[in-house]
C-alpha cells in the first residue's frame, strides 16, 4: 500500500499498464517531457521511451482521430486532452467515428482506446478550464464514460478503462487531483465499469453524485446527521453505462433522491437520474426527485465561480427540503 | 507614450513602400530583418521612413507594455490575480502592429496580445479585471472592434476571416488583424482559416507569434515544415517570415500586408520569430523543458534592447529610462487598484448575459438560488 493522490493513482495505473502491455501508448499536448500540465504522466516518458509516451502537435481532433487509427490497428492508445473545454475540437472524431466504428463494422473492428481529460470547476481558472461536459459524452451511443472520486477508484477504474475493448472517456476531477490522499494497493487491481458504489448507507434520502462533488456531499452529510437525517450516498463512478439497479434499490429503501453534479442542470446526468427514479422507483417516492446542479449558464470566471459552485450548505439545504417535503 | 497607445497613428507614412514579400521567399527560409542585435541597420534599403518621434513613442509603448507585463506577473505571484500569460519578449510585434492598426480596424486576439490590445484602447484595468476572473474585463469601455480574449487555440483566426468577409461585403475601409501562437498552427482551424481567406480574398492579416514553445512543446516537435510562414503558400496567400524582435522589420511587414489588404489583394500570413521570455502562464514552469543557456542566447535578441541600441547609436534617445519606468509603474498600479476595487460580483452577472432576454427557466434558477441565499443568511 502507498499513500496516493488521484494524480499519483492515475499515474500508477498508467505505469502498470505500460509495463504490462506493450501495445499501450500515451500522448497528448505536453504529456511527454513535461508529464502533462497536471503532471499525470510525469516520469512515464523517461521510463518507457518517446515511442510510447510522447508530446503530440497541438490539435485535439488529430489526437483523437489518430488514436482511433491506432486502436483499430493493434494498439491501446491512452490520449490526453488538456482541459474539459479543449475537448470540443475532437468532438467530430468522438461522435462520428470513435463511438461508431464497432457498430459500423458490425464488430469487425474494436476501439480499445481511452480519452482522458481533467474536468470541473473550483480551481479559479480561465474560461474553458472549469467545465463538466459528462452529459455531452454520455449522450453519445457507443462510449463509456467514467469519473472517479478517490485515488483508489481512479487507479482501479483507469486499469479497467485501458483493458476495455470499447472506447472510454475518462474524466478526472481536477479540483480534487491532489486534495485527497488515500492508501492505495501497489499491485494491479481493477474496478468494473458500470458499477456505482454505496459509500454511506442511510435510510431517509439517497444522494447520488460523482467526481469532486462526492467530497462536498460528505460534508453535507455531516450537517444532515446533526439535523437527524440519515443519508445514503452513492458514487456513480461510471456515468455510462449507468448503474440503474443500485440507484433504484436505494430509492426503494429511502423513498427520496437528491442528485448533486456541477454541470448545467437541464438535459444532464441529473435529468437521467430523475428519469431512473421515476421509471424504476416511482411508487416508492415520498418526495419529488431533486437536482442540486449548476445553473444553465457558462461557468463564471473566478470572481463569480463561488456563486456557481455547489456548496455543502446548498446540498444540505436541498436534502432537508426533500426530507421535509 | 500612453497617448500613442490610446490614439494609434491614423495614417501610416505615405511614402511608396517597396514591395518586399517576394524578396523573402519562405521556401528558402529567408527572414526579413532590418536591424541586428546590436541595433545596427543591416538593410538600409528597407528601413522604414519613420520619424524619430514615432520611434521614441514606439519604444516607450514597448517599455510600458513590458513594465505592465512584469507587474502583472508579480501581482499574480502576490495572489492578487489568477493565471496570467506573459507577453515579455514579444512587444515589438504587437507595438509595430499597433502603429498600423486604426480605431476601426478589427482585432481578434488569442490571449498573449496585451500590448496590441492596449494599442487598440483596451485599458489595462480591463485586462487586469479579466485575469482577476471577472468577465467585465471583456466588456471594453473605449476600444472599438476588439474581440474578447480567445482561449480555444486557433479558433479566433476563423472569426477574423469572417470579419474580413464582412468588411469586403460592406465595402468598408477596414482590415482585420488576428494572432495565433506557433502551437496554434497545428490546429485544423489554422489551415481552414487560411484556406477560406485565400478563397474569399479578404482583408485579414494573420500573425503567428512564433515564440518557440506551445507550453512545453518546441516548434520542432510541432511541425516538420521549414518554417511557419511557408504554410501560406499552399493556400495561395503571401507568407513572410520576419524577425519578430526587430521593430522595424515588423513595421514594414505590417505596412505591406496592410496596404495589400486595403488594395483588395487579400490576406497575408506573417510569421514573427520571437521568444517567450516568461512562462506560458503563471501556472507553468519553463525550467522543466528549456535551458538557461537557451534563454540567455535569445535574450541577446531582446526587442527592447535592440531598439534602444539603435536609438543610442543614432542619438535619438535622451530620456531617463529608470524614471520612465517609475512613472509607468504608478500608472499600472493605478489601473490595477481600479480593477481590484471593482464592484463585487453579483448573482445576476452569472445569469444576465446568457441571452438577450432571460428565459423563464433561468429566472427560476436564479430565484431558487436567492431563496437558498436567504435561508443561509437566516441560519446564521
Amino acid at each position: 500500500m502507498s499513500v496516493m493522490t488521484i494524480v499519483q493513482a492515475i499515474n500508477n495505473a498508467l505505469d502498470i499498464m505500460l509495463e504490462e502491455d506493450k501495445t499501450v501508448v500515451m500522448y497528448g499536448e505536453d504529456t511527454g517531457k513535461e508529464g502533462g500540465v497536471f503532471r499525470v504522466t510525469e516520469g512515464l516518458q523517461k521510463k518507457y521511451g518517446v515511442e510510447r509516451v510522447f508530446d503530440s502537435p497541438l490539435a485535439e481532433s488529430a489526437i483523437v482521430g489518430t488514436g482511433l487509427g491506432m486502436a483499430l490497428s493493434g494498439l491501446r492508445p491512452v490520449v490526453e486532452l488538456q482541459f474539459d473545454g479543449f475537448t470540443y475540437p475532437a468532438f467530430n472524431q468522438v461522435i462520428s467515428n470513435v463511438s461508431r466504428m464497432h457498430n459500423r463494422s458490425r464488430g469487425m473492428y474494436k476501439v480499445p482506446m481511452v480519452i482522458r481529460f481533467p474536468y470541473g470547476g473550483g480551481i479559479n481558472a480561465l474560461e474553458h478550464h472549469s467545465e463538466s461536459p459528462e452529459a455531452l459524452y454520455a449522450h453519445i451511443p457507443g462510449l463509456k464514460v467514467v469519473i472517479p472520486s478517490t485515488p483508489h477508484d481512479a487507479k482501479g477504474l483507469m486499469i479497467s478503462a485501458i483493458e476495455s475493448d470499447d472506447p472510454v472517456v475518462f474524466m478526472e476531477p481536477k479540483r480534487i487531483y491532489r486534495a485527497i490522499k488515500q492508501e492505495v494497493a501497489d499491485e494491479k487491481f481493477s474496478i468494473p465499469l458500470g458499477k456505482a458504489k454505496v459509500l454511506t448507507e442511510g435510510t431517509d434520502v439517497t444522494v447520488v453524485a460523482f467526481g469532486a462533488m462526492i467530497r462536498e456531499c460528505q460534508k453535507a452529510i455531516v450537517m444532515a446527521k446533526e439535523a437527524g437525517i440519515s443519508v445514503e450516498l452513492i458514487d456513480l463512478r461510471t456515468i455510462y453505462p449507468i448503474d440503474k439497479e443500485t440507484i433504484a434499490e436505494s430509492i426503494k429503501k429511502t423513498g427520496r433522491i437528491v442528485i448533486v453534479a456541477e454541470a448545467p442542470e437541464s438535459f444532464s446526468v441529473g435529468s437521467e437520474l430523475m428519469a431512473i427514479a421515476n421509471e424504476e422507483a416511482f411508487l416508492h417516492l415520498e418526495a419529488p426527485p431533486k437536482r442540486v446542479m449548476g445553473f444553465d449558464t457558462i461557468v463564471p470566471l473566478a470572481k463569480g465561480e463561488p456563486l456557481y459552485l455547489i456548496s455543502p450548505e446548498r446540498i444540505f439545504y436541498e436534502i432537508e427540503r426533500t426530507v421535509k417535503f | 507614450m500612453l497617448n500613442t497607445l490610446k490614439q494609434p497613428v491614423e495614417k501610416i507614412t505615405n511614402t511608396e513602400s517597396k514591395m518586399i514579400f517576394g524578396d523573402f521567399d519562405p521556401r528558402e527560409d529567408k527572414i526579413l530583418r532590418i536591424i541586428d542585435n546590436e541595433g545596427e541597420v543591416i538593410n538600409r534599403e528597407l528601413m522604414p521612413d519613420l520619424d524619430n518621434g514615432t520611434i521614441i513613442e514606439a519604444y516607450k509603448s514597448m517599455l510600458f507594455a513590458r513594465t505592465a507585463d512584469e507587474m502583472a506577473v508579480s501581482y499574480q505571484r502576490q495572489g492578487r490575480m489568477y493565471t496570467y500569460p506573459p507577453i515579455n519578449g514579444q512587444e515589438a510585434i504587437q507595438i509595430a502592429a499597433g502603429l498600423i492598426i486604426r480605431r476601426d480596424d478589427w482585432l481578434a486576439p488569442a490571449f498573449r496580445e496585451m500590448a496590441i490590445m492596449l494599442a487598440k484602447e483596451v485599458t489595462l484595468k480591463e485586462i487586469f479585471l479579466y485575469y482577476m476572473g471577472n468577465e467585465q474585463g471583456s466588456n471594453f469601455s473605449k476600444a472599438n472592434h476588439v474581440l474578447p480574449i480567445c482561449v480555444p487555440i486557433g479558433s479566433q483566426l476563423l472569426h477574423a476571416t469572417g470579419i474580413a468577409y464582412s468588411i469586403k461585403y460592406q465595402k468598408k475601409d477596414e482590415v482585420a488583424f488576428t494572432f495565433v501562437g506557433d502551437g496554434g498552427t497545428s490546429e485544423g482551424d489554422f489551415s481552414e482559416a487560411l484556406n477560406f481567406a485565400g478563397v474569399w480574398k479578404v482583408p485579414v492579416i494573420f500573425t503567428i507569434q512564433n515564440n518557440q514553445y506551445a507550453i512545453s512543446v518546441p516548434v520542432k516537435s510541432q511541425t516538420k515544415s521549414v518554417n511557419l510562414a511557408v504554410k501560406a503558400l499552399a493556400f495561395g496567400l503571401p507568407g513572410i517570415k520576419v524577425d519578430g524582435n526587430d521593430f522595424f522589420a515588423m513595421y514594414v511587414a505590417y505596412k505591406e500586408a496592410f496596404e495589400n489588404a486595403q488594395a483588395g489583394k487579400g490576406a497575408t500570413l506573417i510569421e514573427a520569430l520571437t521568444y517567450r521570455k516568461g512562462a506560458h502562464t503563471t501556472s507553468d514552469d519553463p525550467t522543466k523543458y528549456r535551458t538557461k543557456e537557451e534563454e540567455q542566447e535569445w535574450d541577446k535578441t531582446d526587442p527592447l534592447k535592440r531598439l534602444k541600441k539603435y536609438m543610442d547609436k543614432n542619438g535619438i534617445w535622451k530620456e531617463n529610462e529608470e524614471k520612465l519606468i517609475e512613472e509607468y509603474k504608478v500608472l499600472v498600479d493605478k489601473q490595477f487598484s481600479e480593477a481590484e476595487n471593482f464592484t463585487p460580483y453579483k448573482l445576476e452577472e452569472v445569469f444576465n448575459y446568457m441571452y438577450t432576454n432571460m428565459p423563464d427557466i433561468l429566472k427560476k434558477q436564479k430565484a431558487d438560488y436567492e431563496q437558498f441565499q436567504n435561508w443561509k443568511e437566516n441560519r446564521k
